[in-house]
């Protein structure tokens, strides 16, 4: 009674607004209509306006309420002439979970077929491969738990639903089943948990191949930048602190430290293939996330605590270009952790290249220590040999170390 | 808001009877003591907080569908948060970070337990009431409050708390790295005090119900499931919670008074801070001590409630009722000792991140077995789907779905490459986001009744249910995909990556699926709030149920039953038992008047009741061979 009297309600309030919106969309139609004579009605403007999405909803919901009505008086009629139950909503929604089913799997399909093109390509590093294949294993075992559960619930909801001439089956438990399916699960998951415990140990406790020894490169997050630090001809990056930073030593480099001195700073980052990469992962403000998704690397930088991933290139950006058919490809890393507002801009490329590229691209990269910084930290300009050379030359001057401690004392 | 003036209109002076002084509007509505009202107290600020954050999900949906596209519309409300109709990344950030504290513990901490909890463990159990109603109301008021202190940070200059909602220091505790760390972060960090305050009064409480109020004959193993879930959920979170407290003081600490716990080594731009000494890392340990039990606080409640609903909609016993139990039980244990898998690539020593991938791939097999013995309940029973019904087979399945790709996301090596994607994103959206809600949804549609006395309408139910169940999956599956590609969380626009920019059409399908389903939350609201007064009375066991709180009056009474507290006999799953006349048969019916329905195992080997039944059943036969 109470609810004919709300629709009735409604009703009144949804057809006013309807017919105002009809009149000022009318009006909207005559006003083009005058301007361009010929031109069909341009809808684009009302489709942006939020008043027309707020009427088709309160369109919906008009119907959906007229629906509920006919329903309800087509049931009180069968109900006065003793008729059975208008509707059998258990059959109906029986019937539903079926068809979800169908649907759902078809559904699942495309997106492992449509979606699954979209990831990304195979791994480009040596450990990135068995992470691949672990987690391939991983996706068919619980892509046949998926569909086989899925399968039953949805299936036993169509089958067992309510009949008035059926009585449940009491079944409160079985032993032999509950165990398997205990033991079934443990099993899996121990063979996963020994998989996964392995690859982790190989990943992060790397054993040093004396003749493959790692390139190191440094890199240093702050909000929203990465900065790359090479470590020139001693194959070491040398100490910072983050005391020492100023606006001209942006990364706080310590001059005392002579494995400083030939330095490389890059604006990519450019690694050859097939020769291990050990990376050093440092942040100056807040967490950052080094994350490079086609080398499955991931490790946060941490202010005040340094990280290391080692991993190994193998695929150049050229053969992932072809691999992809893109010839656009480009390999990258980006920040993975919420760090601000810039957050959803911190990139830097990578390019992986054969031993001989990388070393013509590294000769071309400058110092960290420019002539500004040596100015400003008071060291000799006029012997600035190519860097590596430098590195015994400089060691000697005392100026700069000087320097350097007053800064520290500071 | 929730004074809920839309109360029921039972004469309150019809119970003077008890001893109970007269009550005013104050005492009733507002600084109610009786654990029904508070329950529905915590549920009515747990839907609106819900509504809120699913409004705010909606705002950073359409941006991240429309990156480049302006709606003037955004400015109006907004304002210089969404200057010229695009949401600002900084306010970007605030929306996803307060929609996850909202959701995570206003709506699933607290509007869950604290509604079913204060509700059913009274009313299940057999007690008049709460152990201390008096600290339960405050529990509700502390609640409130931080849900107040919450939502005011969106009227502050710097704007709400905006590091992600585990606040990970340094970026929470530096106001000059975000803005949000300024005052919002101050009020985050009260109102989670304060929120805890309330959840540990709340647990104590419960537990304190549940093993000290229990009526006679109700031992530990006739509880319902959802008893036992809510126990073991309080006992989680009395354990846990203070260890956040403990964070977050600290953090308080280092934001206001200069200590250096989390902060080390830091330099905003070329500042150097004084801060030497301490951890970020420190804190993700403190909060994620709390955080993953916490997500078990959030999905057990439901696990209970549905279980229960399972059992009794589909006129069968629970399968494994032990097992049940025992995997609670074993899932509470377990969920001390996983924490570290939130942080397999923080740079913490590799060595723990082989043990936490240990740990937590072992916590699957509780799971699993829950999963199997919902599948058996529902195997061969007679199933009628209410609505209720409805959202626990919705709970199973986003369970399985989001369980599954937890088992991705606990091994570490894999963690590598999904860690903070938006496969993690999908993963517990759809495992403790999706699951819980339903279960929490289904406890609505199952126990209106006993909260208003009336029922919800169940055609707008199933096409709530249908809706929301079909969206939710269209919603969360395809951002699996996104997280498979590399694409993080919590970025404000994908227009800066190349790789990213095929995804946004995706983003499109995604945000009209999460509009769907948020209208199709009017049904729901609409049908909850106009069930409240109008809905069609209810009897007083609608759905023919096992368990007590079906034994007291529709009017819901200040202490629950009207004469003495019922007696409970029996388990409360005994529906369709072989032999018995109707297909349940209530807590409160002795083994004496179900004579022919008796099996042995009842007896729990009580050698003078299998006599007795032995006796009767030799009668029962040589009555048969005398009629033939």
């Amino acid at each position: 009674m109470s609810l004919r009297k709300f629709i009735s309600n409604k009703t009144i309030a949804a057809l006013a607004v309807i017919v105002t919106a009809f009149a000022n969309t009318s009006a909207f139609a005559q006003a083009a209509a005058a301007s361009t004579a010929e031109k069909p009605v341009d809808m684009g403007p009302v489709y942006k306006s939020a008043i027309f999405y707020t009427m088709a909803f309160l369109l919906i919901c008009l119907f959906i309420a007229i629906l509920g009505k006919a329903l309800k008086v087509y049931e009180l009629t069968r109900e006065a002439q003793d008729k059975p139950k208008g509707i059998n909503w258990d059959n109906v929604n029986g019937i539903i979970f079926a068809l979800f089913l169908i649907v759902g799997l078809y559904g699942v399909y495309w997106e492992y077929t449509v979606h699954g093109k979209m990831i990304l390509p195979e791994a480009a590093s040596e450990h990135g491969k068995k992470i691949d294949s672990m987690f391939n294993i991983t996706l068919i075992i619980t892509t046949i738990v998926f569909i086989l559960t899925h399968i039953a619930l949805f299936l036993f909801a169509y089958i067992y639903r309510h009949k008035g001439t059926r009585k449940a089956y009491y079944y409160p438990h079985n032993n032999t089943l509950e165990r398997i399916w205990t033991i079934i699960p443990a099993l899996v998951l121990t063979v996963l948990v020994l998989m996964g415990f392995l690859t982790w140990r190989s990943i992060f406790y790397k054993i040093e191949d004396p003749n493959n020894k790692p390139l190191s490169i440094e890199i240093t997050s702050s909000q929203f930048a990465w900065a790359i630090r090479y470590p020139g001809a001693d194959g070491v990056v040398g100490q910072k602190n983050y005391k020492l930073i100023t606006s001209e030593n942006a990364l706080g480099i310590d001059f005392n430290d002579k494995k400083n001195l030939d330095d490389q700073i890059a604006d990519e980052m450019v690694i050859p293939v097939n020769k291990p990469v050990r990376l050093i992962l440092t942040s100056k403000d807040v967490i950052h996330s080094f994350y490079m998704p086609h080398f499955r690397v991931q490790l946060n930088t941490v202010p005040g605590m340094t990280s290391y991933f080692e991993f190994t290139p193998t695929i150049t950006t050229e053969e992932m270009k072809a691999k992809t058919a893109d010839p656009k490809f480009q390999y990258l890393f980006l920040c993975n952790k919420i760090c601000g507002d810039g957050h959803y801009k911190m990139q830097k490329p990578v390019r992986v290249v054969s031993q001989q590229e990388y070393d013509e691209w590294v000769a071309e990269q400058g110092t960290y220590l420019t002539d500004d910084l040596r100015k400003a930290f008071k060291m000799p300009v006029a012997d600035a040999a190519p860097a590596p050379a430098a590195a015994d030359t400089v060691s000697k001057d005392t100026a700069a170390v000087t320097t350097n401690q007053t800064a520290l004392n500071k | 808001m929730s004074t809920i003036s839309l109360h029921d209109t039972h004469n309150h002076d019809s119970h003077d009877d008890h001893g109970h002084h007269k009550e005013t509007f104050l005492t009733k509505y507002v600084f109610s003591q009786d654990h029904k009202m508070i329950a529905k107290q915590f549920l009515i600020t747990g839907i609106i907080m819900a509504v809120i954050a699913m409004c705010l999900s909606i705002l950073f949906r359409i941006q991240l569908a429309w990156p480049d596209k302006s709606f003037p519309l955004l400015e109006t409300f907004l304002g210089k948060w969404a200057e010229g109709g695009r949401i600002k990344p900084d306010f970007y950030l605030a929306l996803v970070t307060i929609h996850g504290t909202i959701m995570v513990f206003f709506v699933l901490t607290a509007g869950l337990s604290g509604t079913f909890s204060n509700l059913l463990i009274p009313l299940q159990l057999g007690a008049r009431d709460m152990a201390s109603p008096f600290l339960n109301m405050l529990s509700y008021w502390f609640f409130f409050s931080a849900c107040v202190i919450m939502m005011s940070s969106f009227f502050i200059q710097t704007g709400p708390a905006s590091a992600g909602w585990t606040i990970y220091p340094p970026l929470s505790a530096l106001p000059t790295a975000i803005s949000g760390s300024g005052l919002g972060m101050t009020l985050w960090l009260i109102s989670m005090v304060l929120f805890v305050a309330s959840s540990l009064m709340g647990g104590i409480n419960y537990v304190s119900t549940i093993l000290n109020m229990r009526t006679k004959g109700m031992d530990l193993w006739k509880m319902p499931l959802t008893i036992w879930a809510f126990f073991l959920t309080a006992v989680l979170g009395i354990l846990s919670f203070p260890v956040l407290v403990a964070g977050v003081v600290l953090l308080i600490f280092d934001r206001s008074f200069g200590t250096s716990f989390y902060l080390s080594d830091i330099v905003m731009g070329t500042q150097v801070l004084p801060n030497e000494g301490g951890s970020p890392i420190l804190w993700q340990h403190l909060f994620w001590f709390l955080g993953h039990p916490e997500v078990y606080i959030v999905i057990m409640p439901a696990m209970g409630l549905s279980s229960e609903i399972m059992s009794v909609n589909a006129r069968k016993p629970i399968f494994g009722y032990h097992a049940m139990i025992y995997s609670l039980i074993g899932i509470t244990i377990l969920s001390f000792i996983v924490w570290g898998h939130h942080m397999f690539v923080t740079g913490m020593n590799p060595l723990l991140g082989g043990v936490f991938m240990i740990t937590t791939l072992i916590i699957a097999v509780p799971s699993a077995v829950k999963t199997f013995n919902w599948l058996a309940t529902l195997w061969r029973g007679n199933i009628r789907f209410t609505p209720a019904m409805l959202f626990a087979i919705g709970l199973v399945s986003f369970f399985i779905s989001g369980g599954l790709t937890g088992i991705f996301l606990g091994n570490a090596s894999l963690d590598i490459n999904l860690h903070d994607t938006y496969f993690v994103v999908a993963h517990f959206h759809l495992v403790m986001g999706s699951a819980a809600i339903f279960g929490m949804l289904a406890g609505v549609y199952h126990y209106f009744p006993k909260m208003f006395g009336r029922l919800m309408s169940n055609k707008l139910g199933y096409l709530h249910f249908w809706i929301t169940f079909a969206c939710a999956y269209l919603v969360f599956f395809p951002l699996h995909f996104l997280g498979l590609d590399g694409v993080p969380r919590r970025y404000y626009a994908f227009t800066e990556f190349e790789f990213m920019q095929k995804w946004v059409t995706v983003n499109v399908l995604v945000t009209w699926s999460a509009i769907v389903a948020a209208l199709a939350q009017v049904a729901f609201l609409f049908n909850f709030f106009y069930s409240i007064f109008k809905g069609k009375v209810s009897s007083q066991n609608p759905w023919e149920a096992n368990t007590l709180e079906w034994t007291t009056p529709v009017e819901r009474l200040h202490g629950n039953w009207p004469g003495e507290i019922p007696t409970v006999y029996r388990w409360p799953y005994d529906y369709s038992k072989p032999g018995a006349e109707q297909d349940f048969i209530p807590q409160t019916v002795p083994f004496s008047q179900t004579m022919s329905s008796n099996m042995p195992h009842d007896f729990e080997g009580n050698a003078e009741s299998e006599r007795i039944q032995k006796e009767w059943e030799a009668l029962e036969a040589t009555k048969e061979t005398k009629l033939d």
